[in-house]
């Protein structure tokens, strides 16, 4: 099972980051495991600088901003 | 140009809702529709053409550029960085940490974060059609002068005593390894892809401060329609000195943007209200805000907190004096 972190310190955007991955998921019947990570020593061990960031098997995808629809439905089916 | 909007408000209040401008009601609604409408279409038209020529511009591109900078010119260009790189405020502690563990000083770091909040496109803008080419040019000054001091300021103390200390950790691994810091890809945009970016900026921020342009223009349409003319001008048109700090004061526990706040320094200012003051209460009521210290908790001990808090509320009011001795220089 794909891991995917949403990393935030928890703002709304990171909340909803996490949503919409789990909902594309759910469409696409593609079993995922959503973490949201607020730890912030963790956040800087990756070297994200700007929130919501996304991490799928220990890789940077995506930071700075919600993810699209396009970006998260290539992520998934990777 | 911008005559259009306020004929669009004449036609609104005076011909469909029947309201005469020479009520109070009337004065503060003309105002209030004209200056929304007004504020609107700029956002949107200048969020997206800015956006479309920044597209390629991120924290992280800053980050590389700032390590490894004399301090001189450190704050100068964190400042300047801090003015024109977008970034949404709940990025704030991972920006202080990343520029933190690239081994970027303290003060620097802060210089960013200080002017960031202060000055951006949005606030210029709306100046410059509010309020003059003048006034934004001072606003601009001003808000780069308290970033850049305080940023030097916090270095001369020795701020970074005073880090949380998986922050200062951090900081002092940065500082030995100037190695490790691994240059983000430089890509090349299309125009195609800038149009995105631009079209998505212009909804987010749209998105985010339309309701600040609403609140802060209708306290701006209050003042204008409800206080008595001349009232502030009597009262604290020559800027007494005790004025400025206590609209420092005043502007702690109000929280708000830049986009809200410069209607209302609109108003303040066309009622007689001196520009050291005005600009004190407004900074104030922008950058000095208990939610987003607390935040900063995270990764500052209480003593650098307090310590950053006076220094703002003194600049603030330092700066505010020393315009209004200035205005009428001007």
């Amino acid at each position: 099972m794909k891991e995917i972190k949403v990393l935030g310190t928890g703002c709304a955007k990171c909340t909803k980051t996490v949503d919409v991955i789990a909902k594309i998921a759910n469409e696409l019947n593609i079993a995922v495991h959503v973490i949201k990570e607020t730890d912030l020593k963790v956040i800087m061990g990756y070297g994200v600088m700007t929130t919501p960031a996304v991490i799928i098997d220990e890789v940077n995808v995506h930071s700075g901003s919600i993810p699209s629809r396009q970006d998260i439905e290539v992520w998934l089916q990777k | 140009m911008f005559e259009l909007f306020t004929h669009f408000s004449t036609w609104l209040v005076v011909d469909i809702l029947g309201i005469s401008k020479a009520t109070k009601l009337g004065d503060a609604l003309h105002f209030f529709i004209e200056d929304t409408t007004k504020i609107f279409f700029l956002l949107l038209a200048m969020i997206y053409v800015i956006a479309l020529i920044r597209a390629s511009m991120n924290v992280e591109r800053v980050r590389d550029y700032l390590a490894g900078k004399h301090k001189g010119v450190g704050y100068l260009l964190g400042s300047s960085f801090g003015a024109i790189t977008p970034f949404c405020s709940c990025s704030s502690i991972p920006v202080f940490l990343g520029f933190t563990s690239a081994g970027i000083p303290v003060g620097i770091t802060m210089s960013f974060l200080i002017t960031s909040p202060l000055i951006n496109e949005v606030a210029v803008l709306l100046l410059l059609s509010l309020l003059g080419w003048k006034f934004t040019l001072l606003y601009v000054i001003v808000g780069m002068s308290v970033g850049i001091l305080g940023g030097a300021f916090l270095d001369v103390i020795k701020a970074e005593r005073w880090l949380q200390s998986f922050a200062a950790k951090a900081l002092a691994r940065g500082k030995n390894s100037n190695a490790t810091i691994q240059s983000t890809s430089v890509t090349t945009l299309s125009l195609k892809e800038r149009h995105t970016f631009a079209k998505a900026e212009m909804l987010e921020i749209f998105g985010r401060v339309w309701k600040w342009v609403i609140i802060g223009v209708g306290l701006g349409s209050a003042l204008h329609g409800f206080v008595p003319d001349g009232w502030i001008q009597a009262h604290l048109g020559n800027g007494q000195w005790w004025s400025v700090p206590a609209a420092v004061l005043l502007g702690i526990p109000l929280y708000s943007n830049a986009t809200g706040v410069i209607p209302v320094m609109e108003s303040l200012i066309k009622q007689g209200l001196p520009v050291g003051t005005t600009l004190a209460f407004c900074m104030s009521t922008v950058a000095a805000s208990f939610p987003e210290f607390i935040l900063l908790k995270q990764v500052m001990q209480w003593r650098l907190l307090a310590v950053l808090f006076a220094l703002l509320l003194t600049a603030f009011t330092v700066m505010g004096w020393i315009f209004n001795y200035l205005t009428p220089f001007i």
